[in-house]
């Protein structure tokens, strides 16, 4: 009977919990993250070791983990920047004078193929794609057009665009001139991450190089006219739906973003005149905490890179502000209203994330592009989190959370690991120009594709709880094939009542800039003002750079 | 017969920079045993039409996520029939609606799979196809 009584003395919950554990039946699926990385079913102090004022700080100090305002949301809800754009510039100004009646608080201008490939309307490429997936700007009156009853010192503007940014940011200056405001008061973000578009999303217009040039001619002319704009969206959204894991996204996000830092210090600006006007852009996909993890930790890397490796005084210059948007490749055609409740779940991962900007993606957006009914339940879902479900309130609120910091703590190490990688292969544009980036995010791509197939992963509705499925149930979104032959007349008319003379001198202007080192960023400005069109500016460009020659990937 | 290889030409048309699906496609095929060569981006329909050609394939799988569909599948497929290719099995994928998809199929422009489709299943589709083919031109 003495024996009966040490078990009892002697109980290590942590044993007994183990021994359970290896007995019990557990479910058959792989215990991992979406990114593929091994989970323990319990975490402890012991994964998460933490020094609290090194590793996580306060909110709003160094090294910002906690998140970058010393208030968050008790102070400002994030912006709800819901992305549009289609057809034609007077329909978008439509959608958009739509959305800020129903409570958006930003703008986001979503051009379509051509636009962002720096092709007018009428060019031969532009045909069938004019106004398809964005809005079609071929020219300050299309810019006009497209903020007409909205006054640009009002609101803040995010324009994606990337290998023409620095032209398109010409016409948006141009337009807040017309309205009467000084480009001092234009506030917003011009995606004008080049870098990003030749690894993942292929919309470029020039090489590397003077791809480069151009967006430190951008920094530096916001610097100086435009203070309140952010010159880049450094974007990892759309490396991870091109296929990365949320480790990579990291990676190679941080990764342009210090080479950006590198280049505009190379041209002479003072990083701490620049760097506060950098911000970011993530994807929030389905794996819910890795993706609060990873936010925490893009934080936490950035200022301490800023800071200790750069050596940027400011303490704006160490803070990584980001715009999130939920994952495009995580909706399915099947069953597309399912496709309500995963955004929310990457909507919420965001903001307990801590972002700056939300956009939550519709419902229909693996089909076409949204309908107003379902960019109003995106929306709403928003709103929902924002004013229902009492999450706003405590900022960090997983902060401590073993397995939280935990996860911080591997996503870190994982982008270190990245870093020192792509040191090794002569830096960021060495490893994207030979396409060794290009080739990591298809790796992982492949190895997601195939584990969807093999039912390691299980997506609703494709590889499981699947039905019959005939045909679309929801109402979709059509583009009017109208749009591309109005463009073609509003173009030819442009052409027939501008002054000539001045539009020539204009492109003149252009390519002696791009030749030599003034900034182009002022002579697309004045192009703009003369009337000159997208494409006919983008080929001065093409003219004395050439074109991106993207290297063999497979 | 199983030792000729099937060869595909998977490509991009359209100024659609989206290219995860259709180098996904590209290994899953390779995987299976084809040839494969793939385009890289922002190929316009001639392009295609003139790589098909050199290249002598038998199948071209186009991935379309811009909206132009309606206008690239008519398009590529009268470069090839110009071509003298009028017989290259075409197919396809994207962010195309059901009611396109059908459309392109009823009109015999290509055989589409929309989002979600296993790829085994593309590849199981241009390897029947294919050998249905071969046994009709060698019976």
């Amino acid at each position: 009977m003495s024996k009966s009584k040490s078990p009892v003395e002697h109980f290590d919950p942590r044993m007994e919990w183990e021994q359970l554990m290896a007995s019990a039946k557990l479910r058959d699926v792989e215990f991992t993250s979406l990114s593929g990385s091994k989970l323990k079913a319990m975490y402890g102090p012991e994964d998460a070791p933490l020094e609290l004022g090194r590793d996580l700080g306060y909110p709003g100090q160094f090294p910002f983990t906690r998140g970058v305002h010393p208030s968050m949301y008790r102070g400002r809800l994030w912006t709800m920047r819901q992305f549009a754009g289609f057809g034609s510039a007077r329909q978008t100004n439509e959608r958009f004078k739509f959305l800020l009646a129903h409570g958006q608080t930003g703008l986001s201008t979503a051009f379509d193929f051509p636009t962002l490939m720096g092709y007018d309307s009428d060019h031969d490429r532009s045909l069938g794609e004019v106004g398809q997936v964005g809005v079609a700007i071929s020219s300050l009156a299309d810019m006009e057009l497209l903020f007409d009853g909205i006054p640009l010192a009002d609101v803040s503007t995010s324009m994606t665009i990337n290998g023409p940014a620095p032209i398109m940011l010409g016409f948006y200056i141009a337009c807040g001139e017309r309205q009467g405001v000084d480009p001092a008061k234009l506030r917003g973000t011009i995606q004008n991450d080049i870098l990003k578009e030749y690894q993942a999303q292929h919309a470029w217009l020039v090489p590397v190089e003077p791809a480069l040039r151009m967006i430190t001619d951008v920094m530096g002319y916001c610097a100086r006219r435009a203070p309140q704009f952010n010159t880049i969206s450094i974007s990892g959204y759309h490396i991870r739906e091109a296929g990365s894991t949320a480790a990579q996204e990291l990676a190679f996000t941080l990764a342009n973003g210090m080479e950006y830092v590198r280049r505009g210090m190379a041209a002479g600006l003072d990083v701490d005149d620049f760097a506060p006007r950098l911000s970011f852009f993530f994807d929030s996909h389905l794996d819910f905490f890795e993706e609060i993890a990873k936010f925490r930790a893009a934080r936490r890397i950035w200022a301490r890179h800023m800071k200790e490796r750069v050596g940027a005084r400011d303490p704006r210059s160490w803070m990584l502000r980001f715009h999130t948007q939920t994952a495009g490749v995580s909706l399915t055609a099947q069953q597309p209203e399912n496709n309500i409740v995963r955004t929310a779940f990457e909507a919420l991962a965001a903001v307990l994330g801590g972002t700056q900007s939300l956009h939550t993606n519709s419902m229909d957006e693996t089909l076409s592009l949204p309908t107003e009914k379902a960019v109003k339940i995106a929306l709403r879902t928003q709103q929902i989190i924002a004013e229902e479900i009492e999450v706003a309130h405590v900022i960090d609120p997983l902060a401590g959370s073993y397995f939280v910091e935990a996860q911080t703590n591997r996503l870190e190490e994982e982008a270190m690991k990245y870093f020192a990688e792509i040191e090794r292969r002569g830096g960021v544009v060495a490893a994207t120009e030979d396409g060794w980036i290009q080739r990591e995010i298809h790796r992982s791509a492949v190895l997601y594709q195939r584990a969807i197939e093999q039912q390691e992963k299980q997506i609703v509705g494709v590889n499981c709880y699947r039905e019959d499925e005939n045909g679309p149930t929801i109402e979709l979104h059509r583009i009017d094939p109208a749009v591309e032959r109005e463009q073609h007349a509003r173009l030819a008319d442009l052409r027939k009542r501008r002054d000539a003379k001045r539009a020539k001198v204009a492109l003149d202007d252009v390519r002696d800039a791009a030749r030599g080192s003034d900034n182009l960023l002022e002579r697309f400005v004045a192009a703009a003002h003369a009337d000159c069109t997208l494409g006919e500016i983008a080929d001065c460009l093409r003219e004395v750079y050439g074109e991106y020659k993207e290297p063999k990937i497979l | 017969m199983s030792q000729k290889k099937i060869r595909v030409l998977v490509a991009k048309p359209g100024l659609d920079g989206h290219d995860r699906g259709a180098k996904t496609v590209a290994s899953v095929l390779r995987d299976h045993g084809m040839e494969v060569i793939y385009t890289g981006l922002h190929q316009t329909p001639e392009m295609i039409a003139e790589t098909a050609m050199q290249e002598d394939v038998d199948v071209v799988g186009l991935s379309i996520l811009s909206g132009a569909h309606m206008s690239l599948f008519p398009r590529v497929r009268s470069e090839l029939e110009k071509r003298g290719l009028g017989n290259v099995l075409l197919v396809g994928g994207g962010i195309i609606p059901g009611d396109d998809m059908k459309s392109l199929e009823a009109q015999g422009y290509a055989k589409l799979f929309g989002p979600g489709t296993n790829t085994d299943e593309i590849a199981r589709y241009i390897q029947a196809e294919m050998e249905r083919r071969w046994k009709l031109e060698g019976a």
